[in-house]
Order: C-alpha cells, then structure tokens, then sequence
C-alpha cells in the first residue's frame, strides 16, 4: 500500500492540516475578535498543537485506532488506550497515518475555541483539551472511522470529518457557551472584528490546507488491495484525488457566492467576512461529502451550505447564546447539512460508491437509491450530536464547579489578552510603550540580594 | 493673541494647509479626533449583527496667531475647508493669555 508517491503526498498532507490550524484558524478567528482579546484566541489554538498532539501521541492513537496501520475493527466503542502507548509497536512507516490523524484532533479541538472567545482561563482551556480529546473526540473518530461500533451498525459515509471534526466541534462549541455564559456586555456593547485582513487571510490559508484534509482522506479499500501491484492502487489514487479535490474547489466556490448573495438581499451589502465565512461554510458542508457527490452535487451542496449558515448565524442572538465566532452556525451547521445532503446528492458514479461503500439500497434519494444511505447519514450525525453533547456537557460542568471556567468580571473588561498573557497584540503608535523596567525585576525585588 | 481651532473634513488638510502657508502662517498643530454632529454616523454589519458607528473621524488644527491675523486665518480655513456638504466641520477663535516660545523664552505675540 505505500508507494512512493502516495507516500510523498502524505506527508504534504499532513503539514498542510497542521497549517489549517497554524496558523489559519487561529488567524481567521483572531481577526474576528477585538483588539484586546486577539492573542488568547490566537493562543487558544496554538495550545491545541502541543497538548493534544502529545495525548494523541501518548495515548490517542491507541484509543482510537489501535492499530499498526489505519484501523481496528473491533466493532467496540474504542480500541485499547494502552496497547499502543506512546506509539510502542507502531512501525515507523505507519507513523505518518498518526500523525495525519493527529492534525485532525488538534483542528477539532481548535475550532470549538471560537464558541468561548475572550473570556476562559487559559488552564481551564488546557484542562478541558485533555479530557475532550480522550472521551468525546477519540470515541467518535473510533465509531466512524476506524471500525468501532457504530461504524459496524450503521455504515454511514464521511469522507474526511463533517461529523468527527465539524459537527463535534460545533456541538461541543455550544454545549460550552451554554454553560459558561455570554461574554460581558454580549448584544449591548459593541463585539465587531478587530480586524479582517488578518480573517481573510485565515480563510485564503484554510482553503489551501484543505486540500490535505479532504484529498488526504483517502482510505484505499479492500477490494483495491486484492488485486496485485500498485497498478490498482495507482487508478484509485489518481481517480479519487481529482474528484475530490475537485469537488472541495467547486463547493467552496459556490458557498462563498451563496453566502454574499444572501447577505446582499438581507443586509444590503455583500461584505469580506462573508466571503471568508462562505468559504468556510462550504469547505466544511463538502468535508464530509467530497467522496461521494459528482460534480453537479457538489456545487449544489456548496451553494445550500453557504446560503444556510449566512441565515443560521443570525440566531444566536435570538436565543441568546454567545456562540461568539459562529462555531455552531457555521460547523454545526454546515457540517449537519454536508452529511445529511448524501442522502440526497450521494452517487454509486463516485468513488466512495465505486470503492464500495455505499448501503445496499445504493445512492442518495436523487440519485436512484432508496432512503437506506439518508437514514445511516442521519443516525451519523445524530450519534455524534449525543455522545458529544452528552459528554462535553459533563466534562464541562465538572470543570465549571472544580477549577472554574471564566476570568474575573474586571479581566475581561480589560481585555484577556493582558490579563491572561501579560501581553498587548499592538503597539502601532509607539505611546503604550511605558518605561523599560529591568528585566530582572521580578527576580530581583527590592531589599531582597540577587 | 489668539488661537484658531478648525475642525475638518479629513481629506481637506492639505488644501487648509497650502492656503495657510500662503497666508505666511509659521506653525499649526493637527490632530485626528473623532465626533459627531448633523452629520450622523454610519452602520456596519458582520455576520448579520449591526453596528452604529456614531463618531466620525475628523482632523481638528490648532493654529495661534496675533489678534489682528485671526479673521484672515479663520476665512481662509472656511474656503479651503468647504465642500458644501454636511459633516464639513467648526472654525473657532479663542483668546490666548499667555503664550511661551520654549526655546528662546520669547513671550507674547513675539513667540508666535
């Protein structure tokens, strides 16, 4: 199975999703916050490269592959947590599977990060990561992709993550902006970005690295690897990867024009952060189908997500919950709709359908297949939306009433950035600067000898 | 000695400062401000919440000048200044009391 040029590619994936999170994410969500808390939503994300990277290093692998190679079929709801610790028996030449997967785990924890902006401390937040990843994260991706339970129950499609990392993260997102409360002075002081040259570029990079996450997804079958030689390998590869990146372009495109078309007819104009949150939309809501639509569906599933989610977004303000970056608008949403559509949209024309893995009663309802694939989607999305909903809940009141979830109500009025990090994002003017203290001040108190 | 304090349209500096400087005006001080007055704000909307932004960005001169120069400069400023458009500003004339050249210690109308 590893041929050279499979194997390259690999490896460029990898880096590609670990650029998804930095620093694209942390720079799309970084613009959308306000100059005083722009660092700490920057650092929410790059603190989920080295906490869960090491738990998916030291035990996640194990829990939720378990296996010297792409996965375990236990058909259980994970693999052994220990077998494999600390990738003990894992080939080096599996060892790029790993840490492919563990791009994924960092970029879900990332993203919930955007539902509870500018007011968690920062302990809490690397507390919570640990636990999150172990019990709700590893479970899931084990039951949908690597042959647990549910996967063996209920076979449902999704190619690179619209319930594993989307809707997981969306769901977790809320549960926690749920339980913590809204910010300080949520719908009656002003909460606009800061600065969206710094989200667009965040979705321009996102965009590219996307190209890893969904191409790189691709799981060569069983019936590919009974035939001889990397000839037939060599077919899937070349043939999956172009409808698939393909597809993932296409969608993008379409959510970014559906987005702004509906923001020109509701708000009158068509702005730069709803083309950056179009692309995000459609990039999630294509995720989960890439492999599985044709073209024509992928444009149409693209379209619908980046309508959709411009319209979903507005209702947090209805229910009054401070999603603050629209995780739930944009991932849940998206990534419900990107899941449920295969039943709609989904093709035994496409590689998913050509590889195999469509139920028996073959497509979605508008490709000749009966309402089998739209009913293993739904129970998809409804799995994840329980275990994470149930557990984040637990994991998250836990925290709540031990450690404590919120900064002081005057920390976050002066902004999380200073008093969480000891850091301001700008000094553009040079005057905030204040006087050079020693740098051993605090080492060297007065009265006390060095 | 007075002081004149214009409040303008942003982009209508240079042309107060080119008919200043033709009027012999040795110095001026500038700074951004923001405000408001007839000319209301504007709404901005991200991700459908909208925002009132109610303070418009201004640029307000100081310029000090000896009493019988005021007029001048305070005419001169309402020509290069006007657009005919609302939001195009406030001219005013304060008396100075006392006025200090720091370099030389100069004092009065000789230090401006």
């Amino acid at each position: 199975m590893v041929d050279n040029g499979y194997y390259s590619w690999m490896i460029v994936a990898t880096a590609l999703v670990l650029m998804m999170t930095t620093p694209a994410l942390a720079l799309f969500y970084g613009g959308m916050t306000r100059s005083k808390t722009v660092l700490n939503m920057m650092m929410m994300s790059f603190s989920a490269v080295p906490v869960v990277g090491l738990v998916f290093v030291l035990w996640g692998w194990s829990e939720g592959w378990g296996a010297d190679g792409v996965g375990n079929s236990n058909k259980d709801l994970i693999a052994s947590p220990f077998k494999l610790f600390g990738l003990h028996d894992v080939s080096p030449a599996n060892f790029i599977y790993v840490l492919f997967q563990l791009t994924f785990a960092v970029i879900t924890v990332a993203l919930i990060s955007g539902s509870i902006a500018d007011r968690v401390k920062f302990s809490s937040w690397i507390v919570f990561q640990v636990l999150w990843v172990t019990v709700v994260y590893l479970v899931i991706a084990h039951n949908v992709w690597a042959g647990g339970w549910f996967y063996n129950k209920f076979p449902n499609l999704d190619y690179a993550g619209g319930t594993v990392v989307h809707i997981n993260a969306g769901v977790a997102g809320g549960v926690l902006a749920l339980i913590m409360g809204p910010r300080r002075g949520f719908k009656k002081d002003p909460m606009k970005p800061h600065n969206l040259t710094l989200t667009m570029i965040g979705a321009g990079l996102l965009w590219f690295g996307w190209y890893g996450f969904n191409v790189g997804s691709i799981v060569f079958t069983s019936q590919g690897q009974s035939k001889q030689g990397w000839g037939s390998f060599a077919a899937q590869f070349q043939g999956e990867t172009g409808v698939t990146f393909l597809n993932t372009t296409i969608a993008t495109m379409a959510a970014c024009l559906g987005w702004l078309v509906v923001e020109r007819i509701i708000h009158g104009k068509a702005t730069s952060l709803g083309a950056a949150s179009g692309i995000v939309a459609g990039l999630v809501a294509i995720t989960p189908s890439c492999g599985s639509v044709n073209t024509l569906g992928a444009i149409c599933i693209g379209a619908i997500a980046g309508m959709v989610c411009a319209v979903a977004i507005s209702l947090k303000y209805k229910i009054g919950l401070d999603d603050s970056l629209d995780v739930v608008g944009v991932h849940l949403t998206g990534g419900i709709l990107g899941a449920i559509l295969i039943g709609f949209f989904g093709t035994t024309s496409s590689p998913q359908g050509k590889d195999g893995l469509f139920p028996k009663g073959g497509g979605g309802l508008f490709y000749g297949g009966d309402s089998t694939l739209l009913y293993h989607q739904f129970m998809g999305v409804l799995f994840t939306i329980v275990w994470c909903g149930v557990f984040t809940a637990i994991i998250g009141l836990a925290i709540k009433y031990t450690i404590g979830w919120r900064i002081s109500e005057d920390d976050e009025i002066e902004g999380i950035d200073l008093t969480e990090h000891g850091e301001t994002a700008y000094d553009l003017d040079g005057r905030s600067s204040g006087s050079l203290g020693a740098p051993t001040s605090a080492y060297a108190k007065e009265g006390v000898p060095a | 000695m007075k002081q004149v304090t214009a409040v303008i349209k942003p982009f209508k500096l240079d042309d107060v400062k080119a008919a200043l400087e033709v009027l012999g005006i040795q110095g001026l001080t500038v700074s951004e401000v923001q405000g408001f007055g007839r000319q209301k704000g504007h709404t901005e909307v991200y991700r459908g919440a909208e925002y009132t932004v109610d303070l418009v960005p201004k640029v307000k001169i100081d310029v000090l000048v000896d009493d019988p120069s005021a007029d001048k400069v305070v005419d001169a400023i309402v020509e290069a200044a006007k657009t005919g458009k609302i939001g195009d500003g406030k001219v005013w004339v304060t008396s100075v009391d006392t006025l200090v050249r720091v370099r030389t210690g100069e004092r009065g109308a000789d230090a401006v």
